[in-house]
């Protein structure tokens, strides 16, 4: 027995997949797609919205959805055309029903005035205008479709009883379209005296009988008192594929207050209903159907039946907290075969092929389960793609620019919460591209530029970590203002001599902005900065590149995983640490001619001619005072993004293995220089180094940020 | 770790009572996770000289904090022979390093006594009260406050 | 022996609220995600009612329902459809194709089961 999934839960699952579904295809048709496939698609999102919404009675969000609903439907009916004016309608419109959705998934509710005018102003674009909040879609209830949900209340208290007459004979359509005429005549009869009689004139001879024709006819004689409504509601499915008609004696007024007129219809004036198809029938019951239905009507051709192999391949929806917790016990194995394999090094038995053997196997194994599992939290990077482009419309529109998102490498995998995490910075990204790297339409028309400016987002696999760039068209980073800039603020010295990559890298620090008007949707004190520690949260690092008048890019690099890393164990002032390993360049024993110092403290390393800054990593940790020229042992050149290589000073290295991170932050807090923590083989903790962090931390580091997870 | 004879009234608090420094202190039973022996932990750079390092509690990373020098009293020499508590404060675990558990306490509500004035401010801010026991005075700790405020460790 | 209905819907909300609601009213459910796919499973499912959503990709309601009716796996089977269009062109659309009634979204159990009794026997 399944429990009773909350269904509310599911709708708002559903619903997100539908809303990006809904603006896909909204995108598609942008770009020309013409296929009625795709605005059939559009329509059924916005359609099961409404339905979903209206299950849990979310009155706001139904009426929206209808009066969406029918715009899309106009346009699927092609009364309306999709010209970009209305698809920039219909786009506002899919954003504001995500925020309607969301809104209703924390329990509150968006501004109605808001609804109101967004839906506005789409019928305004289809020019359907003039709905008015009295029209609003309401649901129907079923309560009013059948008898059964009838408000008796409604009825009148006094019972009065009427005599009812009804013929019935169905076709034999009715037959073929599921119908059983002992249900109308028990539905019919109720509880009310009755008599009825059984006309089978029509019955053929026998040997003549066919089954699926029609032969009889019914005359049922009610005492009842049930409305002429309520009687003809029972033959409501059946209506066009039946002869009915009825007789009655008037029914009670419905205001037994109100005066009884004389001329009203006398208890003995037959009141014919519905008819026989020969007579014309009066309006509220039963057309005849035409025998010809109009082309509109027709129906998709049902004889396309699929082969099982073009369908979708099948998938499993399973809760994320299962798959964690593989991942936890994931995290175990790796740590006991990493136990395993050090006490059987150290045991006599130790050289045994076949234990060297198994042992491998046993690596191997666990190597491939872990890559198993994480493929199973690997998503696309499609949907929090997909969330851009509504971050670009709503950025363009504030800053009054005119500018369009192009995605690339869209399915490419990346860890769950790698990528729920990479939403914020990734906005705060491609709304710094729009807001402060295009250009105003005006001024890129001067330049030649076409007037519309191309943020491009893209995503690929490189060397183990996935790389995301977010490329504009725009102006390029102006460095002499970035120079002023961070001069004005104190940010470096006046005199300071910066290459252009020092220049751009300024725009990472804390606090620094160049916008000189404070735009609506940047201004919010979120810097380049929290974008870069939001990022390095996630083991990642950003780096920015830009070409004067062309553009800027900034391109993040991240792990694949947060759950395991390749890592070098190494030594330093008798501490175990990690080192990741695709940050490592080169291993090497340097001699004391490679290296130099530089001022009172800081050392650089001669590597081929190159200089690089050299850090005793027990030092730069606060371990022990910094080694003097000749004691270091071992140095590991490392690369910290667009920083440039820096040369690291260990005392040993141990080995290379997979290691499990482990989060510093939820008990303790971050701590500079440290990305993460690990469980070794003996059960030991060692740290994770950050090399990009290292180096900025110097011989007095400020204080660290402990403690401070929790609040 | 908790006895079930107290629990019976509500009125009555089990306190986890640990001498460290030549000093008794106590600790709500409930916040207490577990007690466990002394392990080597990795140092944390730049880290307060109270915060000894961290551990792997079962696959957890958890800080342990030498709770006499945080308490600016002599630091824990003997580290091999002391007890780890592993305590829950404030949504996190963390280890607090002491000479000894000694007892479980059941102390009405009416048994705990405000601080004394002659406690230093310093000492008195990470005390809730102390408790009077067989001519032993053990001092409550207010375990919130054994972590830094945050905007202290902020700045 | 209870009801052996077939619903079908694409909606993933939809189909999980028939399947609690039915379950509860003591049918015998099961589901299907499009025409296609309850065209499928018709023969093995052999229910004493289908409800079926019209509004769905691949094949939508109206295609099932001719499907069916042309079909001779049981082409008399009563035929419910789901729709929250109250809009008579629709139901008279899906009368045309040979449903026997309609059920307009939202419903309840009540409403539900009550429209099931008036084209099957419960």
């Amino acid at each position: 027995m399944a429990g009773a999934i909350d269904l509310k839960d599911i709708f708002f699952v559903e619903a997100e997949e539908l809303l990006s579904a809904l603006e896909e295809g909204l995108r598609a048709i942008q770009t020309g797609a013409q296929e009625a496939d795709t605005v059939n698609a559009v329509f059924r999102a916005v359609h099961s919205i409404k339905g979903g919404a209206g299950a849990f009675d979310l009155k706001p969000l139904v009426n929206f959805a209808h009066r969406f609903e029918t715009v899309l439907d106009a346009l699927r009916g092609g009364q309306l055309q999709p010209e970009p004016a209305l698809l920039g309608a219909l786009l506002h419109s899919s954003d504001h029903l995500a925020d309607m959705i969301n809104a209703s998934r924390n329990g509150t509710e968006t501004d109605p005035e808001l609804d109101q005018r967004v839906i506005v102003a789409l019928e305004a674009q289809a020019g359907m205008g003039g709905h008015k909040e009295e029209e609003a879609f309401v649901f129907e209830p079923l309560a009013l479709d059948g008898p059964f949900g009838m408000d008796l209340s409604a009825l009148p208290l006094t019972s009065l009883l009427r005599k009812v007459t009804l013929t019935f004979r169905p076709h034999s359509g009715a037959f073929a379209s599921g119908h059983d005429p002992a249900f109308l005549l028990r539905d019919l009869c109720g509880t009310d005296e009755v008599e009825v009689e059984l006309d089978q004139s029509a019955l053929p001879v026998p040997g003549g009988f066919d089954p699926g024709q029609s032969y009889l006819g019914w005359t049922v004689t009610l005492q009842t008192e049930r409305s002429d409504r309520e009687i003809l509601a029972i033959f409501d499915f059946i209506e066009g594929n039946c002869d009915l008609t009825l007789e009655a004696e008037a029914e009670t007024p419905p205001d037994p207050d109100g005066p009884l007129p004389e001329t009203s219809l006398a208890p003995s004036a037959p009141v014919v209903v519905a008819a026989a198809p020969v007579a014309a029938p009066p309006k509220p019951v039963a057309p005849p159907k035409s025998p010809d239905a109009p082309a509109a009507a027709s129906p998709q051709p049902a004889s396309s039946a699929p082969s099982a192999s073009t369908g979708p391949r099948p998938t499993i929806r399973v809760d994320i907290d299962r798959v964690d917790r593989l991942v936890d016990i994931l995290g175990e194995l790796v740590i006991h075969q990493a136990m395993l394999t050090e006490a059987i090094e150290q045991s006599p038995g130790f050289g045994s092929v076949e234990v060297d053997r198994s042992l491998d196997q046993l690596r191997q194994l666990s190597r491939q389960i872990q890559e198993s599992v994480m493929a199973i939290r690997a998503q696309p990077v499609k949907p929090l793609f997909d969330r851009m482009h509504r971050i670009v419309r709503e950025a363009s529109m504030a800053a009054g620019k005119s500018a369009r998102l192009v995605t690339e490498g869209e399915s490419t995998e990346v860890d769950k919460t790698i990528i729920e995490r990479l939403a914020d910075p990734l906005t705060h990204m491609i709304r710094n591209s729009v807001d402060h790297g295009l250009e105003k339409p005006a001024r890129r028309d001067e330049i030649g530029k076409p007037t519309e400016g191309v943020v491009k987002l893209s995503a690929a696999h490189r060397s183990g970590r996935i790389v995301i760039t977010v490329q504009d068209d725009g102006a390029g980073i102006d460095r002499d203002k970035v120079r002023q800039i961070a001069i004005e603020k104190g940010l470096v010295p006046p005199n300071a001599e910066l290459s252009p990559q020092e220049i751009d890298a300024l725009l990472f620090l804390p606090g620094f902005s160049t916008a000189t008007e404070v735009s609506a949707l940047s201004g919010r004190g979120v810097g380049m900065d929290v974008v870069r520690s939001e990022i390095a949260g996630l083991g990642g690092r950003v780096g920015i590149a830009s070409v004067r008048g062309q553009g800027t890019t900034l391109t993040i690099s991240l792990p694949l995983t947060l759950a395991v890393l390749d890592g070098m164990v190494f030594e330093a002032a008798g501490q175990t640490l990690v080192l990741p390993v695709s940050t490592i360049i080169e291993t090497l024993r340097p001699d004391i001619m490679m290296r130099h110092t530089l001022g009172r403290t800081d050392s650089v390393l001669d590597v081929r001619g190159r200089c690089l800054p050299l850090i005793d990593v027990g030092a730069a940790l606060g371990f022990r005072r910094t080694l003097k020229p000749g004691e270091g042992e071992i140095v590991v050149v490392v690369e910290r993004g667009d920083d440039g290589a820096i040369a690291l000073m260990v005392d040993g290295i141990r080995d290379q293995r997979q290691v499990v991170i482990k989060g510093l932050e939820a008990n303790y807090g971050q701590i500079p220089g440290i990305a993460a923590a690990t469980v070794l083989g003996d059960g030991s903790v060692a740290l994770i180094v950050d090399p990009s962090d290292l180096a900025a931390i110097g011989p007095n580091p400020s204080r660290p940020n402990v403690f401070l997870a929790a609040e | 770790m908790r006895s079930s004879g107290f629990a019976t009234d509500p009125d009555i608090r089990e306190l986890v009572a640990f001498r460290t420094a030549g000093q008794d202190f106590c600790i709500d039973i409930l916040s207490v996770r577990e007690i466990r022996g002394w392990s080597r932990p990795a140092l944390l750079p730049h880290a307060p000289s109270y915060v000894q390092g961290v551990i792997n509690l079962r696959g957890a990373v958890v800080p342990i904090l030498d709770l006499a020098r945080r308490l600016g009293l002599e630091p824990i020499e003997d580290k091999d022979r002391n007890v780890i508590i592993v305590a829950a404060i404030q949504n996190r675990t963390v280890g607090l390093l002491v000479e000894a558990v000694t007892d479980i306490l059941g102390v009405p509500a009416s048994g705990i006594q405000p601080t004394p004035d002659l406690a230093s401010e310093a000492t008195r801010s990470m005390l809730r009260g102390v408790v009077v026991q067989d001519s032993r005075l053990i001092r409550l700790l207010d375990v919130a406050q054994l972590l830094p405020p945050a905007d202290d460790a902020a700045a | 022996m209870s009801l052996r209905i077939l619903a079908i819907d694409d909606s993933l909300t939809m189909r999980e609220m028939l399947r609690q609601t039915l379950t509860e009213a003591g049918f015998d459910v099961v589901l299907a995600e499009d025409g296609i796919d309850g065209l499928t499973q018709l023969p093995d499912v052999a229910p004493d009612l289908i409800l079926t959503d019209l509004n769905m990709p691949n094949m939508d309601g109206f295609g099932l329902i001719e499907a069916v009716r042309a079909g001779d796996v049981a082409p008399r089977v009563p035929i419910l459809v789901l729709t929250t269009e109250s809009a008579a062109t629709l139901k008279e659309r899906a009368r045309q194709a040979g449903a026997t009634g309609w059920i307009t979204k939202p419903f309840d159990e009540h409403s539900l089961v009550s429209t099931i009794r008036r084209v099957a026997a419960v």
